[in-house]
């Protein structure tokens, strides 16, 4: 991922920051600029607390360029407990323990890195809750 | 507005062409259609292509492929939609010379995808999604899909197996196809075998990837018998979107933008369900096959797969599907896909498919064409002029 890029999503893939409408109060993730549900462009941040039950998944055998050394990896759609559906990768679980409607918690973890003297790429992953 | 009809259509193969340039493979295609209509001359050219300029280095393909054809200093443009970038171009013509202001149009959708890696071309495909939340955090292409249809599964109790039909009809009408790229049919046994990409989709669920390039020559329908070509009218061609990321759908299972693309064509052509008799449908994976059968209405929730047998979906069945071989066995050279669709369907209401293919004489086709995992899909309805 280019730096920029990286850099200007920092507080959605470190601290899972989208935004909740003031008007009907739907929560969005990642933020919005009009919010889906009443078209209000009156949204203000919202941190979710990064719990979630598993809504699908899959593992991965054949990957895009920079995921090819992680390979086979899981990835998932995780239901948030405050609403929004997120897009993201499960860890600390083999693929034949994952189970659909299972609870998971947020991480932060490595997601990519771009060679031996590149970027190293962190934000968020989901993996069975530690109590 | 005005009545808009196709009198030309081109194609080429769908194969490794390496080596055939994009602008060639593009060049044939477009001076084919000209010359299926004895045409010399047309107004505009729109270019539908997805990843030209990631994978050959190459944008501005309208006047690059207008030059190429001997129509340098005409109307042209490239028009992105993703895997829906070459119906998206047949719309532009159709609203061009629906509209009055352009006389003869010519779309063509034209991909390679073979001019770098495997590994790029993955790269660039996954490009059709969300680039901050979905790609960024390593989600192919064919991983995205792999979660819909985990969740299918899930939901509904099918078993994996039960898709197979899809692939195995798809194939066997590939076959007869030359223009396709698997002349080889495929059974239950060589599906459960073949080799997992993104679990629960494998190898054969997945159209491959290919080159190639589709164009058709639109005009007014009262323009259409100063052409050769044997005519054909355009009922509609419509267009409707849905969010680009899965996680934004309330129900990543109802494809919004395929409900709304065919209810908007069904209405403009003026036609039902009963009326379809065949479907080109997007089978770029065997779920969006069954998702895309219920939200044009033609399977209830969740039971696309009881359609999954020859009686309903084989070329004699009540609705043929990817009767020239679909994207699953033609190929699915991305940006270039929606016109090989639109040329097939064409080419079934003619009369000039493959006797092994040719439907019994059909009077209306659907062929629809989608970009993402359903986020823009194009629905076009053709029908034999009466």
């Amino acid at each position: 991922m280019d730096i920029p890029r990286s850099w200007r999503l920092r507080n959605q893939r470190y601290l899972l920051e989208g935004n909740a409408c003031t008007s009907c109060d739907k929560k969005h993730f990642p933020p919005v600029l009009v919010c889906s549900e009443c078209k209000s462009r009156d949204l203000r941040p919202f941190t979710f607390s990064g719990k979630g039950k598993l809504y699908s998944y899959s593992t991965v055998y054949q990957a895009p360029g920079q995921f090819e050394a992680f390979v086979p990896y899981i990835v998932a759609l995780v239901d948030l407990e405050e609403g929004p559906r997120i897009t993201t990768q499960l860890t600390d679980i083999s693929p034949d323990e994952v189970r659909i409607g299972m609870p998971v918690e947020k991480v932060i973890r490595k997601i990519s890195e771009e060679g031996e003297r590149g970027l190293i790429l962190y934000g968020y992953k989901f993996r069975p809750p530690v109590d | 507005m005005r009545e808009v009809a196709i009198v030309g259509i081109g194609q080429t193969p769908v194969e490794e062409h390496w080596d055939i340039s994009l602008r060639e493979l593009a060049a044939k295609a477009v001076l084919n259609a000209m010359d299926d209509a004895g045409a010399e001359d047309v107004d505009a050219l729109y270019v539908g292509n997805m990843l030209s300029g990631i994978l050959t280095n190459q944008e501005n393909l309208g006047a690059l492929i207008a030059e190429c054809v001997g129509l340098s200093g005409i109307e042209a443009v490239k028009i992105e939609a993703a895997c829906g970038s070459a119906a998206a171009a047949f719309r532009q013509a159709v609203l061009g010379v629906a509209s009055g202001m352009i006389d003869s149009a010519v779309a063509v959708g034209v991909e390679k995808l073979t001019e770098m890696s495997g590994r790029a071309t993955t790269h660039g495909l996954a490009t059709a999604s969300d680039g901050d939340y979905e790609m960024a955090i390593g989600l192919s292409f064919v991983a995205i899909n792999a979660l819909l249809m985990r969740r299918y599964m899930h939901e509904y109790g099918w078993e994996k197996n039960d898709f197979a039909p899809f692939v195995i009809n798809a194939h066997r009408n590939a076959a007869h196809n030359p223009n396709a790229m698997f002349q080889n049919q495929i059974n239950q046994e060589q599906y459960n075998l073949a080799k997992v990409v993104a679990d629960p989709i494998n190898l054969l669920d997945s159209s491959p990837i290919g080159d190639g390039a589709a164009a058709v020559l639109v005009v007014p329908a009262e323009d259409a018998d100063k052409y050769d070509g044997q005519v054909i009218t355009v009922a509609a061609c419509e267009i409707g979107t849905d969010t680009i990321a899965l996680d934004n759908r309330e129900d990543p299972l109802w494809l919004k933008g395929v409900e709304r693309s065919t209810a908007k064509a069904f209405r403009t052509a003026g036609v039902r369900h009963q009326d379809i008799d065949l479907f080109e449908v997007h089978d770029a994976f065997s779920i969006i096959t069954a998702l895309s059968l219920e939200a044009c209405g033609f399977a209830e929730k969740g039971q696309a797969l009881r359609m999954a047998n020859d009686e309903s979906i084989g070329l004699k069945g009540k609705l043929p599907l990817t009767t020239m071989g679909g994207l699953k066995g033609r190929g699915h050279p991305v940006g270039a896909t929606g016109l090989y669709q639109i040329v097939e369907a064409a080419t079934q209401l003619r009369g000039d498919a493959p006797d092994a293919l040719q439907i019994d004489a059909p009077n209306c086709v659907m062929a629809q064409n989608i970009g993402g995992s359903g986020a823009n899909v194009i629905t076009s309805i053709l029908k034999r002029r009466d």
